[in-house]
This record gives structure tokens, C-alpha cells and sequence, in this order.
């Protein structure tokens, strides 16, 4: 098939950038989204162009290096998949397709369509992690964790890190991702004794960077993980919590 | 020619002893003095962040380093299938014992003893350490953790996350590595590219780097410097690596004096998505523990072109079943590989271009109902099924190996020290614990074990005897030197104004390692590619076409420089697979084979490490044995019968 | 198309001891959770459930229309003289004034606070189309129904409370009050206008003080979504809907 490509160029993180209109010739069905655009690269690079700028890495979906605004959504129109793992098989002869990088200030554009999220790194860095020193930890089997519980923990733990939540919502929030982290640790067991020092510290280290949600529930649609907006009610309890409970007196109820 | 000479290092006495011990006698640094050392970790896989936050915890300063922009999409992310552990939790006879000596019948004889034990030790800490973390491993409905089996292990061992395995163990070792990060202890640098590694006197200063977003060349010094760069599976183009997966940091380092070893160990996974044109950018992995479930066939006649469920029964060759009775469709990878290549050459391959096997579920659904057996695979096979757009619960897998691991890495000591004194190489880098063949969830365990547990305590060997004396510091010419080098070579690629991309060099490159040195090699392709390598190498280096600014993010000059090392690696493999004269593991010498088509070594001849050292450009690399001694596990012929 | 913005400043420095410092706590929780835009929410939240139970209860009131001028005006002054002669007149009365007062105040300070952060957090917007799949037009509409809401009220008090708007306004005789102002059709059609906004507003608000006040029921609990996208629906066509009726019921002289 061949399509009609509008792809965000811009040299730098304060250049301007614009929408550039490439051909793409001669695309299979079989082929992903990126090698798609690999195919798009080469002939720019046989023309003596500069190829696109993207980011990607795993291309199996759990790096989350890989995120384009494809026709307006992120990730593309397939539900719960990466862009890398995107089809062209979801596209038809013909199509135009319009490109562009995420977009929220905490994301800054390296060119092109790649984007800087060190931002989530910060997230993490205030305090998504259960402090345990190697060599510390009791026998595995120890703690017994009910297989529900782990599952739910395991359903946020599975957030690629791809940004995509941001992207797609309407009030570049990163609560999607920033609760899935805490949901992850503060539903286990050995979570618990950081659970309000961790939850408080993350939720006032995203806001740094993020904006705020109103509940729209665009970020569920576009993660790759389908990760629910439940995590982000639990937050939103949590975070009260962390306020309001005595954590000298944490064992009481 | 130099005057190497490989010590191992490994210590004496009772294989059981031999680390306990090791620990015991190694030198300790006081804690107040830990501070003044700097060690340099690159890679934030699984070994590099596993090894960054231990030494912080412990209090070095640490300096890590990655070319990804967070430290958490290193490619140890990828693994699917598990990580092992000796807990004999299911009490089905697994001990360290069993597991060390699997390992090192897997390794097909090829490994170290002494190191192998250790890593048997050490993944029942691991286990419990990533547990403390908060990695979600799998439960049982009692609240315990869960276990299964994998790919050539008759026991229970392996634990798993989901198909996300790897990703949790990376989770857990990159948050304690941001939460060393957010406490000042470790200096992050993302996006930072090693290009090359500074020596003086022979002894490690530290890195020179790039940065990926701005392009300037700095350069670090440390006291110890941890490569934990990961494989150079990307060498046959197409392989279950992610795309920037590559060979550089490790290549640079053999440029300037570490030994590379073992380099035509590679290993070639059965069960990924068969490519579908040669568009291709890189292959799917499906996890091994699809082989628990599913039965892997062919039809029985050539040129069948019934659908699958079309054909009876009796018309299928199940041949993993009708070959290996007791383990079937669990063979080992190389074997499962092998035969799958094999009924393929012979014409009864499936699928469009008839470039795969089926791997059929069938069978299980009735047994265990469909439930059952979506719960177990249910995410792979979505992930199928948006590759290929068939439904494995209804359609049989398609699947063909592909490049997936590669035993071979940087020659390191018991201590996992290059021979170049203050460098270190840790994870799928090292060469060091699989031989000539990896057995499945145990690449996961060997990293965590080199991050969390090896490395930790043998740097700490090394840096107590530099106490008192002065590093070298970065003013130091040998570090001018090398950012000059680096900044001229960089810049040369620019200035090159061919007509062709870099990754058109590395598929070209790819084809041929992976025709004459993949799945089966023999004397007269090996000599061909031989001869190929170069005489490609000679046309990219005239013709590459590399556009844009060398001060910014530039993707063709990252990647024009991974393919130039990937250039000399593959002669290097092509070089160590012609010299190695017998088949093992994931070696194969078409030469070298039993009457039934099995790998057949030559213990006499060819239990050594083959360690190479670099001559220079234009010239090939010397030989350095180290002889493997077994005195544990008796080496017998690999039998899977 | 170019970007018409400057373009953003880079991220902080991840690996400063900025964040942690910036992370400063103040003694008193409730300020942090102010500050927070998580805290926020919950303020709207609350305020909004205030709200949302005095629309409710001044429709239930106002249907009181439709039994007669008489029982409307006694109801006015059983308002006024609730807990009285414990409490002097109109005292419980303005106690829920200063109440709905307040929460109005904070719902509108908080709306306004959260549109600024987040229009900040994208300060170049997206320069193709977006295709939304999950936001609705009530959602995407909240600031503008907020906003006709929030005008509408100032005015109804100035037509309805202090009769400013209103030239037959009759101190204490709500009913004859209603009827001359609603008999206009033009204010008429404001009323129902307004009451469409409080519909819209209505329907995603009553659907997002679950998610806001943590209630896990939009996958976790699947038998609870419909319920509380129920509720948000009902609750909303009920107040918007009843409302509506009494200006078609002025005009068309069932009522008046
Ligand atoms: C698809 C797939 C599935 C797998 N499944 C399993 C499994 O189920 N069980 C199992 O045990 N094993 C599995 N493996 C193998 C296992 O994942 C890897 O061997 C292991 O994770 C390697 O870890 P590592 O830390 O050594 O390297 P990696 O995780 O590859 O990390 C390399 C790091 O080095 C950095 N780096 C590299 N070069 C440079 C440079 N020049 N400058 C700066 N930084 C650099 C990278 O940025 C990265 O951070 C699988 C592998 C693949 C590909
Ligand atoms: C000037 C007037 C008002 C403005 C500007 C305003 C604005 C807003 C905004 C911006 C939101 C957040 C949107 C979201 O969370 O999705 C909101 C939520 C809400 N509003 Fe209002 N509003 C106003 C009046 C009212 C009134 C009069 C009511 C009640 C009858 C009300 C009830 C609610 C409710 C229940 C919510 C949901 C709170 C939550 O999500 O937690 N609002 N409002
Ligand atoms: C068509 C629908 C409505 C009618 C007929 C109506 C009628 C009235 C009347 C008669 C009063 C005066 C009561 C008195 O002074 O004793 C009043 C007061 C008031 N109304 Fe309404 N109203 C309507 C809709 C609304 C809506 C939608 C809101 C809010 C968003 C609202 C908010 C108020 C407020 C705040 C007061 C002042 C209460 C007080 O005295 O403290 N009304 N209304
Ligand atoms: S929550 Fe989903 S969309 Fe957001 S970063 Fe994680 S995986 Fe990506
Ligand atoms: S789209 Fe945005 S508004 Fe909230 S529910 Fe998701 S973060
Ligand atoms: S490239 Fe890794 S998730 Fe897409």
C-alpha cells in the first residue's frame, strides 16, 4: 500500500519545528509502524536527507522506548499495544497519516519526534521503591502474599514507562503512571512500612513536573499495559491518608 | 605477541567451600574508606543496576552509565519466561547440586566449575532479595510463591513474573538503583555512550563517552570500571535483541587489551515469530514456557499445504517427541533449534514463505480448558497475535529460532575481572558461567548474581589495595589522548558521504554471520565469510552515508559506529567457530556430529576457553587457551534421549 | 504549521537535591494537602458533593410550586426559621449559606488553580487533530458549564434572593416572585439554559467524586461502573430535569 506521511520535524529543543509531508511507498501489511518508518529513512538518507528522529528500542512492547501521536491518538488506534507493535495492517491504501511527538512540558522534544522523560526517573527517584539493601531480605517464602493480591500488584507493576498516559491526556497528567508505581508497592506486604512516606513524596514529586487529572480517562485508553484509572483512586485515597494518618502510631488502627 | 597468561583465580578446596571461602579471605575496605572510591558501572541491565545500587548501598561512589534515556529499558527488560533458583520450594529433588550440575551439563561441558557452583549458590539469595524488593513473582493460591519448569530442567525452579519476568527484575534493581540515585551516592548518566575504554600502565583508568543528546566526548576516571554492557546477539542483524542492543563497549575494550572470549558461543532460541519478509527489523521471542504446553510439529509429507487442522493425526511428525521420549518437546535449545532448522532445510517447513514449525495448543486446551491455558500464556499470545494476526487458541503457533543469547563475552577471572587489572565485566558481557550452551531463566539469575552478589564483594578486593595511592585523574594525556581519538572517529564517519545507510551495512553484515555462522557452521563457510567480512567492511567504510550534525542527536552516527565493531566481531566469531574443531552447545560443526545428528565434542582437544586477543586492524587475533578442568561433573556425551 | 509558543524550559536537573528540597513539608497536613493538585481534587470533590446535596434538596423544595403558592411560602419560611426560637431567625439559615458560601468559594478556587497547572504542563498544544477515545462532552466541558453555572447563580440570587433583577420582587413572597420572573420568556430560557450546563456538569462530576475520593470500582469492582455511571446520570437528569420544569410550567400557566 502506499500512504501519505505528516511528520513533525524540529532540530532541536528550542527550535521551531514544522510538519513535513514524506511518501511512503510500497508498505506491507506485515510490517510495524517503525519499520514503516525505518523504509521511509532509508530513502530519505539515499536522497541525501536527514532521517526522522524516533525513538524505539525493544520493539516488542516493554521497553517503552518507543511513542508517536499517530492521527491524534498515542500509540496509534489499536488498543493496549506500542507503537512498536503497531501493524500496518490497521492502516489502508491511501491513508494519510499524521505524526508527532508527545507534547507536555515535562516532556521536552529532542528532535524530531523524540522526547526527554527523565521526568518519570524523578518520580521514581522520590520514592518508587521498597528500601531493602542487598544481602537483607528474609527467605522469599516467608511472606505470603494471596495470589489476587499479587496479580493486582503485578497489573500496575507492568507499566512500561512509555508516557503514553501523559500524552493522551487532555491535562498532561502522569498520574496513570505515577499510580501504577504506587499501586505496585503499596499493595504488597513488604511495601507497607514506606507505604505513606512513598505515596506522599511521589504524588508531590509528580506534580512538580505534571499537570492534574480530571478524571477524562484518556490515559486508560492509550496505555499499552491497559493499565486501569482504578490505580489512580487508590492514589487519590492514599495521598489523603499520607496526610492525615500519625505514622508514629502506624500500627494502630 | 604478548606475554599473557590467564590466571583464573579459582580458589581451592571442596567445590561447596570455594566461595564461602573466597569471601573469607578477600581483603575488605573499612567503611569510612569506601567513600573515597570510585567505581564506574556501564549498562544498567540487570548486572549493571544490580551492581550500581549494591556498591552505593555500600557506600562507593558510583558513577553508571547508559546509552538509553532511563536507566529502566536496558534490555534485560525483555526476558520473558523466568528466573532460577535453587529453593526446591516444590520438594521434587532440586538442590544447588542439581542445579549447578544442569548448568554445567547444559553449558555442554564447556564452563567453569567452580563459577557455576557459585551462581547455583547464589540464586537462592537472589530470590530472596528480589522478594524483599516487591518483585510481583507469580502465587499460588496459598499465598507461596509459584514455580515452573523451563526449557531442558526436569524440576520445578523456575520463578516468574507473568511473561514479564525480565522486566521485574529490572524494575526491582532499577528502583534501588534511583533510590541510591535520589540519595546522592549514585551519579546517573543516561544517554551517555562509552566509546572507549582508557588504560595506563595496563591497569584501568576509567571511560571516555559520548553524550547522545548534545555529542560532546567526556571522559571519567575510576578506580574499578564495571562493564555490564550486555550480548552481542545483534551481530546477526536479526535477533531477539532490541535494536540498539551492540557490542561496543565490550569491542572497545578487547581494542585495548581484554581478552574476548569464546565469541562463536552464540545461542539461537526455537521459539520465536518466523521473519515474514526481509523488511524485517528484528525477531519476536516467545517464552520457552510455551514448549510446557504446546507440541511442536511439521507434516509428515513434503509440500502439504493443508491447513493445520486439516491434517490427521497420522500425517504429523511430532519430532521433538519422536526423537527425545523423555524430555519432547522441553529438549534443549540448541536441540529443539537444530531440528527445527533441520525438518525446515528438508522442505516440510509452515507458514507462507515455509519458514517455521507449528507449536500447537490444541491439546492442552482440551486437557486443562481454554481458560487454563489462556491465564498461562495469555498475554503471548496476544503478542502473537498482533505480530501475525492469527489466533493461537484457534491456529497452532507459528514459530523458527532465531539469534537470541550469546555465551561469549569478555575473558573474565573468578572475580570477574578482565585480564586488564581494575576492569570488570559483569552479566551476558562475561563469558563466564554457560559454556557453550545457556540454559533457559538462568541468563537472568547469572546477571543478578554478578550485580547483587560476585561483584560487590571482589571489587572490594581489588580497591582495598589501592588505599593511599593517587588515581589517575582525567587530566591525565592518556585521556586526552582517547577523546581525541574518539572525537576524530566520530567525526570521520561524517565526512564518509557514501550512499548507503548504516543499517543497510548491518543486514548485509547480519546475512552472512548468520548464514555461515548460525545454527550449523562448517569449514567452507566459515572460510567464506571469512573472506566476505572484509570485502563488505571495505565497501561500507568507503560507501556509508552518515547525514547530520555530529554535536546533537544523531541515530545514524550512534549506530555507524556499532556496526564498525560489529564488523570485526563477526570475523572474530567466524575466526573462533573455524578454530574450535567439534561441535558443542550452541556450536555446531556440521563436520562434527554423531550418527544421529547430535553435536559431538572433543574433550581431548577442546576443553578450553578460546581466549583472543586483538593484533591490531588487518590482522588476526591470537589464541589463548585456558583448560577447563572438571572434577565434579564428569563430562559424558550431552544426551537427551 | 509552526509552533506559536515559546517552547518550554528543559526538565530540572533529575539528579539535584532540588526535588528533595522542593518536597519541604509544612507542619499542618492540611495546607501540603491544599497545595497538592491531588488535594485539590479532593476539595473539589467534597465541595462539589455540598453542592450536589443543596441542588438536590432546593429542587425537592422548589417542587413545592407545584402545590400551591401557599405551601411554596411557608416553605421559604420554615427555611428561615429552622431551630427557631432556639436559634434567632434566618440563623441555621445562614450557617448553610456561609457553608454552600464556602464550598462554592473553595469549588471555584480549586477549578480555577488545577485549569492553570494544567495548562502550564502543556504550554504547546498538540498541532494535529486530537482523536479522543474515552472523554466525553460533559468532561471536556467542565470549566465552560462550570463557569455558565457559577454566572447563572449570581444572577439568580440578584433576581430570586435580593430581587435586584427583579421589578415585582416582594420580599417574602417567593412564590409570586418565581411567577413574575419566569412569566419573561428570555429569563425563562436562561433558567433552562443554565439547567442544562448543571446537567452536563452534573454528569460527569457525580460519575468523578468516585474516582476522586478513591472508590477502586472502574475495573477492579466491574459491577460497581454501571451503578455509579448510573447514579451520575440519574442524578443529574433528576435536578436538571425537574428544574426545567418550572419555567415551561410558568410559561405555560400550570403554574402561576
Ligand atoms: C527477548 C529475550 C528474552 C529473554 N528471556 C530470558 C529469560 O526468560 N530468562 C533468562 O534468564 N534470560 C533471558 N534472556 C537473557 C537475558 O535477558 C539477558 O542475558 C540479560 O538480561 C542481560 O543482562 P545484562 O545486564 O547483562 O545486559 P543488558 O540488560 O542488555 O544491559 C546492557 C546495558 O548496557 C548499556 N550499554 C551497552 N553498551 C553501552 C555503551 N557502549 N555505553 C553505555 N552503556 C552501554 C545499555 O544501555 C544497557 O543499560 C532473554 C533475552 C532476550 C533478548
Ligand atoms: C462557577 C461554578 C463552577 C465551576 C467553575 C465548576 C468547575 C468545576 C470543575 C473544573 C470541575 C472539575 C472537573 C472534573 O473533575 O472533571 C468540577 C467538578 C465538579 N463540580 Fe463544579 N463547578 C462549578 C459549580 C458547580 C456546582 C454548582 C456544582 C453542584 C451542583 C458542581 C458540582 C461539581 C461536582 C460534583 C464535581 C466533581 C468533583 C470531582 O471530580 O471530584 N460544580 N467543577
Ligand atoms: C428553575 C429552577 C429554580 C428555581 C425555580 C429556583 C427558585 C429559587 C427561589 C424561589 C429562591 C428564593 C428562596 C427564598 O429567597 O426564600 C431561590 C434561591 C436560591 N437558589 Fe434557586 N431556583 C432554581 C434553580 C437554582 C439552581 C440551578 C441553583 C444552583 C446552581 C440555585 C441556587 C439558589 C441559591 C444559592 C439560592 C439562595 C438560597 C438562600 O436564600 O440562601 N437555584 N431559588
Ligand atoms: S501507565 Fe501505561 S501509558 Fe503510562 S507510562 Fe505506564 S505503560 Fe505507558
Ligand atoms: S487522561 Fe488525564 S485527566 Fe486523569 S484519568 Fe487520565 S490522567
Ligand atoms: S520499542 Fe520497546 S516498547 Fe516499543
Amino acid at each position: 500500500m502506499n500512504l501519505t506521511l505528516k511528520v513533525w520535524r524540529q532540530n532541536g529543543p528550542t527550535a521551531t519545528g514544522n510538519f513535513e509531508t514524506y511518501e511512503a511507498t510500497d508498505v506491507k501489511d506485515e510490517m510495524s509502524f517503525l519499520e514503516m518508518l525505518d523504509l521511509v529513512n532509508e530513502t530519505l538518507i539515499e536522497d541525501g536527507k536527514e532521517p526522522i528522529t524516533f525513538d524505539s528500542d525493544c520493539r516488542e512492547g516493554i521497553c517503552g522506548t518507543c511513542g508517536l501521536m499517530i492521527n491524534g491518538q498515542a500509540h496509534g488506534p489499536q488498543k493496549g499495544t506500542a507503537t512498536c507493535q503497531l501493524h500496518m495492517r490497521k492502516f489502508h491504501d491511501g491513508e494519510t497519516i499524521t505524526i508527532e511527538p508527545w507534547r507536555a512540558a515535562a516532556f521536552p522534544i529532542r528532535k524530531d519526534l523524540m522526547v526527554d522523560r527523565s521526568a518519570f526517573d524523578a518520580i521514581i527517584e522520590s520514592g518508587g521503591f521498597i528500601t531493602s539493601d542487598t544481602g537483607g531480605g528474609r527467605d522469599a517464602n516467608e511472606i505470603l502474599i494471596p495470589k489476587a493480591a499479587a496479580d493486582t500488584a503485578m497489573d500496575a507493576a507492568a507499566c512500561i514507562g512509555c508516557g503514553a498516559c501523559v500524552a493522551a491526556c487532555p491535562n498532561g497528567a502522569a498520574q496513570l503512571f505515577t499510580s501504577a508505581k504506587l499501586a505496585h508497592l503499596n499493595l504488597l506486604p513488604q511495601g507497607q512500612a514506606e507505604r505513606w512516606k512513598r505515596t506522599e513524596d511521589m504524588v508531590e514529586t509528580m506534580e512538580m513536573f505534571f499537570g492534574s487529572c480530571t478524571n477524562y480517562g484518556e490515559c486508560q485508553e492509550a496505555c499499552p499495559k491497559e493499565i486501569p484509572i482504578d490505580f489512580i483512586a487508590m492514589m487519590n485515597r492514599d495521598f489523603l491518608k499520607s496526610k492525615i494518618k500519625n505514622r508514629k502510631l502506624q500500627g494502630q488502627r | 605477541m604478548s606475554t599473557i597468561t590467564l590466571d583464573s583465580k579459582i580458589p581451592s578446596g571442596p567445590i561447596e567451600e570455594r566461595w564461602e571461602s573466597h569471601k573469607f579471605n578477600m581483603k575488605l575496605v573499612n567503611p569510612a574508606n569506601k567513600r573515597k572510591f570510585t567505581v564506574l558501572v556501564v549498562g544498567t541491565g540487570l548486572a549493571g543496576a544490580a551492581a550500581a545500587a549494591t556498591l552505593a548501598q555500600l557506600g562507593y561512589q558510583v558513577k553508571c552509565f547508559t546509552f538509553h534515556d532511563s536507566p529502566r529499558r536496558a534490555h534485560s527488560i525483555a526476558a520473558q519466561g523466568g528466573i532460577n533458583g535453587a529453593k526446591n520450594y516444590k520438594n521434587d529433588g532440586d538442590s544447588i547440586h542439581r542445579l549447578f550440575y544442569d548448568t554445567v551439563k547444559g553449558g555442554d561441558f564447556r564452563s567453569r566449575e567452580s563459577n557455576v557452583h557459585r551462581l547455583a549458590e547464589v540464586s537462592v539469595s537472589i530470590i530472596d532479595q528480589c522478594v524483599s524488593q516487591g518483585v510481583p513473582f507469580a502465587r499460588e493460591y496459598g499465598g507461596l510463591l509459584d514455580n515452573r519448569s523451563f526449557g531442558g530442567a526436569q524440576v520445578s525452579r523456575t520463578f516468574y513474573a507473568r511473561g514479564q519476568t525480565g522486566q521485574q527484575l529490572l524494575l526491582g534493581a532499577y528502583q534501588a538503583l534511583m533510590q541510591q540515585v535520589s540519595l546522592g551516592r549514585v551519579e546517573m548518566h543516561t544517554k551517555t555512550e562509552l566509546l572507549d575504554v582508557v588504560t595506563k600502565d595496563g591497569v584501568a583508568a576509567g571511560i571516555v563517552t559520548r553524550d547522545l543528546l548534545t555529542g560532546d566526548v567526556q571522559s571519567w576516571a575510576g578506580h574499578a570500571t564495571l562493564l555490564c554492557t550486555g550480548g552481542y546477539g545483534n551481530a546477526f542483524y536479526l535477533s531477539t535483541n532490541a535494536m540498539a542492543s551492540n557490542v561496543t563497549a565490550a569491542w572497545r575494550a578487547h581494542k585495548k587489551g581484554a581478552l574476548f572470549a569464546n565469541p562463536c558461543y552464540t545461542q539461537i532460541h526455537p521459539t520465536c515469530i518466523p521473519a515474514s519478509d526481509e523488511f524485517q527489523s528484528k525477531l519476536t521471542l516467545m517464552s520457552e514456557s510455551l514448549r510446557n504446553d504446546g507440541r511442536i510439529w511439521v507434516p509428515s509429507k513434503f509440500d502439504d499445504n493443508r491447513a493445520p487442522q486439516d491434517i490427521p493425526e497420522n500425517d504429523r511428525d511430532y519430532f521433538l517427541e519422536r526423537k527425545y521420549p523423555a524430555f519432547g518437546n522441553l529438549a534443549p535449545r540448541d536441540i529443539a533449534s537444530r531440528n527445527a532448522k533441520q525438518v525446515v532445510d528438508e522442505g516440510r517447513g509452515v507458514g507462507p514463505i515455509k519458514n517455521g514449525v507449528y507449536l500447537d495448543f490444541a491439546e492442552s486446551i482440551d486437557r486443562l480448558g481454554e481458560e487454563t491455558v489462556f491465564e498461562r500464556y495469555g498475554n503471548l499470545f496476544d503478542m502473537y497475535e498482533r505480530i501475525t494476526d492469527e489466533n493461537p487458541m484457534k491456529m497452532p503457533m507459528r514459530i523458527y529460532p532465531a539469534s537470541h543469547y550469546t555465551m561469549g563475552g569478555l575473558w573474565v577471572d573468578y572475580n570477574l575481572m578482565t585480564n586488564i587489572p581494575g576492569l570488570y565485566a559483569l552479566g551476558e558481557a562475561n563469558f563466564s558461567d554457560h559454556g557453550a550452551n545457556r540454559l533457559g531463566a538462568s541468563a537472568l539469575m547469572q546477571g543478578l548474581a554478578d550485580g547483587y552478589f560476585v561483584a560487590p564483594n571482589t571489587v572490594a578486593d581489588y580497591l582495598s589495595g589501592l588505599l593511599g595511592k593517587t588515581p589517575v585523574t582525567t587530566e591525565d594525556p592518556v585521556f586526552t589522548e582517547s577523546i581525541n581519538t574518539v572525537q576524530d572517529e566520530t567525526r570521520r564517519w561524517i565526512g564518509v558521504g557514501g550512499t548507503k545507510s548504516p543499517e543497510y551495512y548491518h543486514r548485509e553484515l547480519g546475512k552472512i554471520v548468520w548464514d555461515y555462522c548460525g545454527m550449523a557452521r562448517d569449514r567452507n563457510g566459515l572460510e567464506k565469510a571469512l573472506s566476505e567480512i572484509p570485502a563488505l567492511r571495505e565497501e561500507f567504510e568507503k560507501n556509508v552515508r552518515v547525514l547530520g550534525d555530529p554535536d546533537g542527536v544523531n541515530q545514524s552516527l550512534e549506530k555507524v559506529g556499532r556496526v564498525a565493531d560489529f564488523f570485526e566481531l563477526g570475523e572474530l566469531m567466524c575466526r573462533d567457530a573455524l578454530m574450535r574443531e567439534e561441535s558443542c552447545g550452541g556450536h555446531f560443526r556440521v563436520e562434527h556430529q554423531t550418527e544421529e545428528g547430535e553435536a559431538k565434542r572433543d574433550d581431548e582437544n577442546y576443553s578450553f576457553v578460546g581466549a583472543w586477543e586483538w593484533e591490531g586492524n588487518g590482522t588476526a587475533a591470537t589464541l589463548h587457551k585456558e583448560p577447563l578442568v572438571f572434577e565434579t561433573v564428569k563430562p559424558v556425551e550431552r544426551s537427551y534421549k | 504549521m509552526t509552533a506559536t509558543k515559546e517552547p518550554p524550559a528543559l526538565t530540572p536537573d533529575i539528579s539535584s537535591p532540588m526535588i528533595r528540597k522542593a518536597n519541604r513539608r509544612n507542619t499542618f497536613a492540611i495546607i501540603d494537602l491544599y497545595k497538592s493538585s491531588v488535594g485539590k481534587k479532593w476539595i473539589m470533590a467534597l465541595t462539589g458533593i455540598m453542592l450536589m446535596g443543596f441542588v438536590l434538596v432546593h429542587m425537592l423544595g422548589n417542587l413545592k410550586m407545584y402545590v400551591g403558592a401557599e405551601d411554596f411560602d411557608q416553605y421559604a419560611e420554615f427555611l428561615r426559621k429552622l431551630l427557631y426560637p432556639i436559634i434567632p431567625e434566618t440563623g441555621v439559615l445562614w450557617i448553610f449559606r456561609l457553608g454552600l458560601l464556602a464550598a462554592f468559594g473553595l469549588h471555584i478556587q480549586s477549578a480555577y488553580a488545577l485549569t492553570r497547572i494544567n495548562s502550564k504542563a502543556r504550554p504547546i498544544n498538540y498541532q494535529s487533530p486530537r482523536d479522543y477515545v474515552a472523554v466525553n462532552w460533559a468532561a471536556r466541558t467542565m470549566r465552560w458549564s462550570g463557569v455558565i453555572v457559577g454566572l447563572f447563580l449570581v444572577w439568580h440570587l440578584a433576581d430570586l434572593t435580593w430581587g435586584w433583577a427583579n421589578p415585582d420582587f416582594v420580599y417574602g413572597n417567593p412564590y409570586a416572585n418565581v411567577v413574575a420572573s419566569l412569566e419573561r420568556a428570555p429569563i425563562a430560557a436562561l433558567y433552562i439554559i443554565a439547567n442544562i450546563a448543571l446537567g452536563f456538569h452534573l454528569y460527569h462530576g457525580a460519575w468523578s467524586i468516585f474516582q476522586s475520593v478513591g472508590s477502586m470500582s472502574a475495573q477492579f469492582n466491574p459491577r460497581h461502573n454501571p451503578i455509579r455511571r448510573g447514579f451520575a446520570a440519574g442524578f443529574a437528569i433528576l435536578v436538571a430535569g425537574v428544574n426545567i420544569t418550572f419555567p415551561i410550567a410558568v410559561l405555560t400557566g400550570v403554574v402561576g
